[in-house]
């Protein structure tokens, strides 16, 4: 039984209580989203045990109860990496240092070595390092190699990207998509940053004002019509393609995704690569007959699987391309005009030049 | 200009009484100085003023009230004539006593503000790579504040040095037991010998000096300031 099992009352620091029943899948990366002030970093400290809850919470990892009857195990006692947004690294000791007081604490023997976590993470010119000489980015990039060497059997990470620059953030993204590959780490993410948890999460808690609004697979959730997302004006369907081939000539890359392809600016990532790309709803339009001669790069073949049902100006619609789906919004108007019915085979246009800064940037 | 066997007597006296001093203070104002920084409230405030009391009290006042609690009418004099056999009134361990009150704020005050300056967030990171709370103490509160531990035991020193008011009331003037640098000085004022009185005083001056500018120039160098 592999999951983390929280019944949590806890009162946070601005006004609101937190307040999840729930259990969380403990493998992979369950992304915590939500706006600021929803409770997101409250949860990680409770988890972690450096904030009390109060005394009918339950806090179990796969068997084992941190919160619960008796009194709660101590954060030192309970094989966590926490990885905090300011980093925190200690200012007295270089990186190596740093890296080295979370081996020597070690409570499991723990597989990771010192040399993988400082390949992953790219921390080899940084070792000899004194903290205050770093960039956000390093600072981050040794905080999560010093949690991760803690042997850890939970991560936590809380806004770790927050403070970091475009180029840093990217390079972080990179190290902790290796991290998730190589080790199998249950990591809970908290961000409120909707194109990170994209890129990242397997699976998705959704808080809101210190409550559960939605849980479950990422992919699944980003593209269904019920949930709070896709009420966002960010909604954005998630589709997992893989690398084709680089085009220098236009400077894009080439995907596929379940047998169609698509093109994106082009992206750092090698021929053959997993890669997921977000594909906001406000930027398909659908057509009945396959346009020709236009100037949209991207025109799939898609099936209308759900119309949101609405008195709204604007209608969303689920696309499924083979095994995957993409949302669309339209106006109501369109879809009385195109007399759009579930199960009618249609084109879906997407406007490339979203689509490509989506594919490549998180700003 | 040789120094005699009485001042060579008191300057060991005096040595010996700070540096006795200084690792009472050490052991009991560290504790001391963490729980003050780490709390908030009426009791901690209250415990904070008395600690910092003989800052402001006039030393004579501390004395009397020292001296009465020594008396062998009082419990803890009584306890201690059963204990030691001996009376705690005018006696080494009395001054002992006596200069850990008077200089307990010049070793808790710096040594609080340094563990004021370390954040609650590098405890906590500790923490969760698995450091248990003696563990954070050791390995992260004490080097960041090595510095001000060095500054709490030289002021802490320095004052116990300099002390007089205090010594005069429950120590009295008894050579090798009590009669310190500074009583030293003031019984050879009384019975008009300069020359003796020069050569202490100057000492004085040129050993508090010497020590403040060592402070206060490793101090610059740190680019921190003292706070005493």
């Amino acid at each position: 039984m592999s999951e983390l099992r929280l019944h949590l009352t806890c009162r946070g620091d601005s006004g609101f209580t937190l307040q999840l029943d729930c259990a969380l899948p403990a493998r992979g990366i369950t992304a915590v989203y939500g706006p600021s002030g929803s409770g997101k970093s409250t949860l990680l400290e409770c988890i972690a045990g450096l904030r009390a809850p109060e005394p009918d919470s339950v806090i179990r990892l796969n068997g084992d109860t941190w919160q619960g009857q008796g009194s709660p195990v101590p954060p030192w006692r309970r094989g966590i990496g926490f990885v905090f947004q300011d980093a925190r690294l200690f200012p007295h000791l270089d990186v190596g240092q740093n890296l080295d007081y979370a081996m020597a604490r070690r409570s499991a023997p723990g597989t990771v070595t010192f040399g993988q976590v400082v390949a992953w993470l790219e921390l080899d010119d940084l070792l000899a390092r004194a903290t205050a000489t770093l960039s956000a980015g390093q600072k981050q990039r040794v905080a999560i190699g010093r949690a991760l060497l803690s042997a850890p059997r939970l991560l936590l990470l809380d806004e770790p990207l927050a403070n970091l620059d475009h180029a840093a953030r990217q390079q972080c993204l990179r190290c902790l998509q290796r991290l998730s590959g190589e080790l199998q780490l249950p990591m809970l993410y908290v961000s409120h940053d909707i194109e990170e948890v994209s890129q990242l999460a397997d699976h998705l808690l959704l808080l809101d004002r210190g409550r559960l609004v939605e849980q479950g697979s990422l992919l699944e959730l980003c593209s269904r019509l019920d949930t709070r997302l896709s009420h966002e004006e960010q909604a954005a369907a998630i589709l997992t393609a893989s690398v084709v081939q680089h085009d220098a000539v236009f400077d894009l890359t080439r995907l596929a995704v379940d047998g169609h392809e698509l093109f994106v600016n082009h992206l750092p990532d090698q021929p053959g690569q997993a890669r997921r790309v977000r594909i906001p709803a406000r930027d398909v339009s659908v057509c009945r007959e396959r346009p020709r001669d236009s100037s949209i790069l991207n025109i799939l073949p898609v099936t209308l699987s759900e119309i949101e049902e609405t008195d709204s100006a604007r209608v969303l619609l689920r696309l499924s391309l083979g095994s995957q789906f993409l949302l669309a919004r339209i106006t109501r108007k369109s879809a009385v005009e195109l007399k759009l019915q579930v199960g009618d085979p249609i084109y879906a246009q997407i406007k490339s030049a979203a689509l490509l800064m989506e594919a490549t940037d998180t700003a | 200009m040789s120094l005699n066997h009485a001042e060579l007597e008191a300057i060991y006296l005096t040595v010996a009484l700070a540096s006795i001093t200084t690792v009472l203070l050490l052991i009991l104002g560290t504790p001391l100085a963490w729980w003050l920084s780490r709390r908030r409230g009426s009791i901690a405030a209250t415990v904070e003023a008395i600690v910092a009391m003989p800052l402001i009290l006039p030393p004579t006042v501390l004395g009397f009230y020292l001296l009465l609690m020594f008396t062998p009418d009082t419990a803890l004099g009584r306890l201690w004539q059963q204990l030691t056999g001996t009376q705690l009134a005018f006696s080494f361990s009395a001054l002992v006593i006596g200069s850990v009150v008077y200089s307990l704020p010049f070793v808790v005050q710096p040594l609080q503000s340094a563990f004021q300056r370390i954040p609650q967030g590098l405890l906590q990171a500790a923490a969760t790579l698995g450091a248990p709370p003696l563990d954070q103490f050791r390995s992260i509160v004490l080097p960041l504040a090595k510095r001000s531990f060095v500054t709490a035991a030289s002021l802490g020193f320095a004052h116990t040095v300099g002390e007089f008011g205090v010594v005069l009331m429950i120590g009295g003037n008894i050579p090798g037991e009590t009669r310190v640098l500074s009583i030293a000085l003031f019984d050879s004022v009384e019975s008009l010998r300069f020359d003796e009185a020069h050569r202490l005083a100057a000492g004085l001056v040129v050993f508090s000096f010497g020590l403040l500018f060592l402070l206060y120039r490793s101090d610059r160098q740190q680019g921190w300031r003292v706070r005493a």
